[in-house]
């Protein structure tokens, strides 16, 4: 399935001071879209709209499916949140678990060790498997939910900063991955201050709004 | 998300970090020593008292630990995973909820026994204290809830959960408390202990919703 | 979206259409409310005959009966804006339910401490755990708890929301909480202190209470809208009609 996401007029302000401003869009499957502005211009704010984990923003967004004869449908809220990953500043990392039964339950027990345990090795955590996520590095727990990624089915990945505490192969690796997963037909929407090599790279950039 | 599988992992998470659930029933234990001290030791004193005393620390000792019952989740971000998940937040919820019964409000009423003896509670009673603090906490959890869900964004929200949440208490309080008081008294308790278990089941069965909203409220802060 | 289906509502219910549409009448709601407050109050301490048993004291009441009816009116009124609020997400509904709280709580306060002053002369002393006192005190723990709440926050709306849905789980609680005072209550005192109620009081003492009373609502009315008028400037502070009104056109 793949699925494209349409924003009117979405702008959004907290308690007056607004944000970004009437923000018009449609991400479209099969790319890597980068979400760019200042600090403070509201780019985590957007991405948790689009998760449906903020409500405070005016205007309206559709997440539309694609069917095969060029139809498409709207999806529901509960449809939205079983087509999407997203993986924010926190990665949800519970400190207490390991990092393969961290892994258990971000994919919500519905894939088995072994891919899991396949994901880890690519993210470089090999040997980590079984030691309590309280004692890797900021770097390594970033690792743990990025590895997510490698045993998601979700048409729609939604990532706040996935490139944050990681070195540079992992970046190459990562970015890598964004370009065949876009081209595989992924909707991909990425916040991050570092540069990014994808050919299908689409900038938005979020202007800060006056208030009126 | 397998639900059981969910509530194996709440558990792991308490079985490693024993202190959450070990501090609760400590406080228990010191807060009710502290009576005989400040009041008498005397067991005509400590008698008539020790329902009512054993039930407020009770409630006390179960409202100090709900702080965290979501606070972990949200600084770690795994609250907004939960929320993301295709499993409706409320039997997310309902699952933690039960599991941090199982892991402070059982031990609790267990032993209240113990401290019933300390403060030479009537014997006839015991069996009364043990169901109606196992019931109350339940309630207690589920109410308490709502509130830790509502201040778990605040960075200091302890004293405002209490304060918040401490007046929903009340029927709880008298009729658990008075349950454990009929049987002391040699009078029949069941009528009381079934208007508890009435309040608990509408409270467990109701909390989960008011819980869950109030959560995707408090990550609007995140 | 069936957005524009409920854009007149958004509108009328604007904070700034709602300071303009009370500008005009809020005064005339004000003269009503001390006109019935006087008249009631004139009547009750002066007029009405003293009672047989309590003497003068009892004349309180004409304070603490109103005062206590607001309170629980009070209670649901700000749940129900609470939940306007959070369902059709109208700012004034949010800006209702804060002053109702912070009013409502005040009247509770009055309510207690009138019950309290009451009780000295009738019970000898200042605080008895009757009933209807404690209710009275539990649900001032209750508006206390909205109170914080809905200022814990940073953002405004947060707090709104928050304090919206408190006041509601409050709602469902009252009915039962009242009910387990009532019984608790009967458990423990006889039923020897009673309130004198309102119905078998005679009409001389009766038609000034229920004066007071719609003079109570009137005054509780015209000090909400005042509060929101105020609310509603602060809130939107920023804009230009709020600018123009504060510094006079």
């Amino acid at each position: 399935m793949s699925i494209s996401i349409h924003l009117q007029e979405l702008s959004c302000s907290h308690d007056d001071v607004a944000l970004f401003k009437a923000l018009d869009h449609r991400f479209l499957p099969r790319s890597v879209y980068r979400v760019a502005g200042d600090n403070g211009a509201g780019k985590t704010t957007l991405l948790r709209t689009l998760a449906g984990l903020f409500h405070g923003t005016i205007g309206s967004i559709q997440w539309l499916s694609q069917g095969t004869d060029d139809s498409s449908t709207r999806l529901h809220v509960s449809e939205q949140r079983s087509n999407l990953l997203y993986i924010g500043h926190k990665g949800g990392i519970k400190l207490g678990l390991t990092p393969l039964e961290n892994l258990r339950w971000l994919t919500e027990y519905e894939v088995a060790d072994i891919p899991l345990m396949e994901a880890l090795d690519r993210v470089g955590l090999f040997g980590y498997e079984f030691i309590p996520a309280a004692k890797l590095s900021a770097g390594q727990k970033r690792r743990v939910a990025l590895a997510r990624l490698y045993v998601s089915k979700h048409p729609v990945w939604l990532l706040d900063e996935p490139l944050t505490a990681l070195d540079k192969v992992a970046v190459e690796t990562l970015t890598e991955l964004f370009q065949s997963e876009a081209a595989s037909g992924r909707l991909i929407i990425l916040t991050t201050h570092q540069p990014l090599e994808i050919d299908e790279l689409v900038t938005v950039d979020l202007e800060y709004a006056s208030c009126d | 998300m397998r639900l059981s599988m969910l509530a194996k992992r709440d558990f792991t998470l308490y079985w490693r970090n024993k202190s959450d659930v070990s501090n609760a029933l400590i406080f228990f234990v010191v807060a009710v020593s502290f009576f005989p001290l400040g009041v008498s030791p005397e067991a005509s004193v400590l008698g008539p008292i020790s329902i009512g005393l054993i039930w407020i620390v009770a409630l006390l000792s179960v409202q100090l630990g709900l702080d965290s019952l979501f606070r972990d989740d949200y600084e770690d971000g795994s609250l907004e995973q939960l929320a993301l998940s295709e499993t409706p937040l409320a039997l997310i919820v309902l699952v933690r909820l039960l599991v941090y019964w199982c892991c402070v409000g059982l031990p609790l009423s267990l032993f209240s026994p113990l401290l019933g003896l300390m403060l030479s509670m009537p014997a006839e009673a015991y069996s009364t204290l043990i169901l109606s603090i196992t019931l109350g906490t339940l309630y207690l959890t589920a109410v308490g809830a709502v509130g830790a869900a509502l201040t778990v964004s605040l960075k200091r929200g302890g004293m405002l959960l209490s304060l918040i949440v401490m007046p929903l208490y009340t029927p709880i309080l008298i009729f658990g408390s008075s349950s454990v008081s009929f049987a002391a008294d040699g009078l029949d308790a069941d009528g009381l202990l079934l208007v508890v278990f009435g309040l608990t089941v509408l409270s467990v069965s109701l909390a989960p919703l008011a819980i869950s909203a109030s959560l995707r409220m408090s990550l609007e802060n995140g | 979206m069936a957005k524009s289906r409920w854009e007149w509502f958004h509108q009328l219910a604007s904070p700034k259409s709602f300071y303009e549409k009370t500008t005009r009448w809020v005064p005339w709601l004000g003269f009503l409310a001390a006109g019935l407050l006087v008249v009631g109050a004139v009547w009750g301490l002066a007029i009405a005959p003293e009672d047989a048993k309590q003497g003068n004291s009892y004349r309180i009441i004409f304070i603490h009966v109103p005062a206590a009816f607001l309170a629980l009116a009070g209670y649901y009124m700000m749940a129900i804006a609470g939940a306007i609020g959070l369902i059709w997400k109208m700012k004034l509904s949010f800006i209702a339910m804060r002053s109702a709280a912070v009013i409502g709580a005040a009247l509770t306060f009055v309510s207690l401490f009138t019950g309290a002053v009451w009780g000295k002369p009738t019970w000898g002393t200042y605080w008895v755990w009757d009933a209807r006192i404690t209710s009275m005190l539990i649900l001032f723990f209750l508006y206390l708890g909205v109170l914080a709440l809905a200022d814990a926050f940073e953002r405004k709306e947060s707090g709104n929301k928050a304090s919206a849905l408190l006041a509601l789980v409050g709602t469902v609680n009252i009915p039962i909480i009242y009910k387990s005072v009532d019984w608790w209550n009967s458990l423990h005192q006889p039923a020897t202190i009673k309130f004198t109620s309102a119905p078998s009081m005679d009409m001389s003492m009766f038609v000034p209470l229920m004066i007071m009373i719609a003079g109570f609502y009137a005054f509780y009315a015209y000090v909400l809208i005042k509060h929101m008028r105020a609310q509603s400037l602060q809130t939107e502070r920023n804009k230009q009609w709020a600018k123009d009104t504060l510094l006079g056109e």
